[in-house]
């Protein structure tokens, strides 16, 4: 494939749009796994939400 | 399901854990067909040869700037008007996709406007109203990391993303209102598409993918809202709690 004399502004336009993109979802994967340890450690530490203990009094 | 029951951040966590494997496949098949279409069947472009390949990313791009503070706009009416517990949810969720996608455009459109226009950066009506939004998404992300307490930082973001969203006519018609180096609308026009289908479908097809890719990962970042806001309420009622014992 032939991209011209102005390849490497294509590639790069390209290569920073998968970038960001793969950012992303790394960043949005990250996250919910974080929320997940944060919820799972205040569950194991006996806390409890507050709509949940009304609903058991 | 109602629409309504949507409002409950518990059912909305449900219907999102069925719905993102299946938009994420369908993310990944649009870029897919997206990508065959720009590198292997869209031809080069009689003036700008194979540059015109840039456009399939930078456009969408563009549009998904603007379409990402409209659902921001419309999350911050319902945050000031019925309060719904998800709208600023999504407000907040959609602000870092917004500034992402706005840094794409504005970094594709530099990187075609070097070869095509000879410089990277002129300031010029469109160009700057574009970079005056990416600091607006940057403004809102930073309001919402300032205010901890999440209801107040939705009404003060929600306020600001309506007065922010002036400057969205401003850049759709900053083509047609100042003499600008950007060419005017080529695709969503009064007199249809000016661009031939077979460069058309491609840039509609990466439309399509880069849409959902922001449906996918809009839902996933509110997900992650709802339980980041269930670890700050668990966190502080523990923290009560340990007061009074």
């Amino acid at each position: 494939m032939d991209l011209g004399p102005h390849a490497t502004f294509i590639i790069a336009a390209y290569a920073m749009a998968a970038l960001v993109v793969v950012c992303l979802i790394a960043w949005v994967l990250a996250d919910h796994d974080a929320q997940r340890r944060q919820l799972s450690d205040l569950e194991a530490r006996g806390a409890t939400r507050r709509s949940k203990g009304l609903s058991k009094s | 399901m109602a629409l309504i029951d949507l409002a409950n951040p518990t059912r909305f966590l449900a219907l999102v854990a069925r719905a993102l494997p299946w938009l994420a496949a369908a993310t990944a098949l649009a870029f897919a067909c997206g990508l065959y279409l720009s590198w292997f069947t869209a031809p080069d472009d009689y003036q700008q040869g194979a540059t015109v390949k840039i456009m399939f990313v930078h456009v969408p791009n563009a549009w998904l700037a603007m379409g990402v503070w409209t659902v921001m706009s419309i999350a911050s009416i319902g945050t000031l008007v019925w309060r719904h517990p998800l709208a600023d949810v999504a407000a907040k969720a959609a602000a870092p996709l917004g500034a992402a996608f706005t840094f794409l455009a504005l970094f594709t459109g530099a990187l075609w406007g070097r070869p095509m226009w000879g410089t990277y950066w002129v300031w010029d009506a469109r160009l700057t109203s574009v970079l005056v939004l990416f600091l607006m998404y940057l403004g809102i992300i930073a309001l919402w990391r300032t205010v901890d307490d999440p209801s107040r930082a939705g009404r003060a973001a929600a306020i600001l993303t309506l007065v922010g969203a002036v400057n969205l006519p401003i850049i759709k018609f900053s083509v047609d209102w100042w003499n600008t180096l950007h060419q005017p609308a080529s695709v969503i026009r009064l007199g249809g598409p000016a661009i031939h289908p077979a460069i058309l479908t491609p840039l509609l097809t990466m439309a399509l993918a880069f849409g959902l890719l922001f449906v996918t990962l809009h839902l996933a970042a509110m997900r992650n809202e709802i339980l980041r806001r269930r670890v700050r309420a668990m966190g502080l009622m523990q923290a009560h709690a340990a007061q009074g014992a």
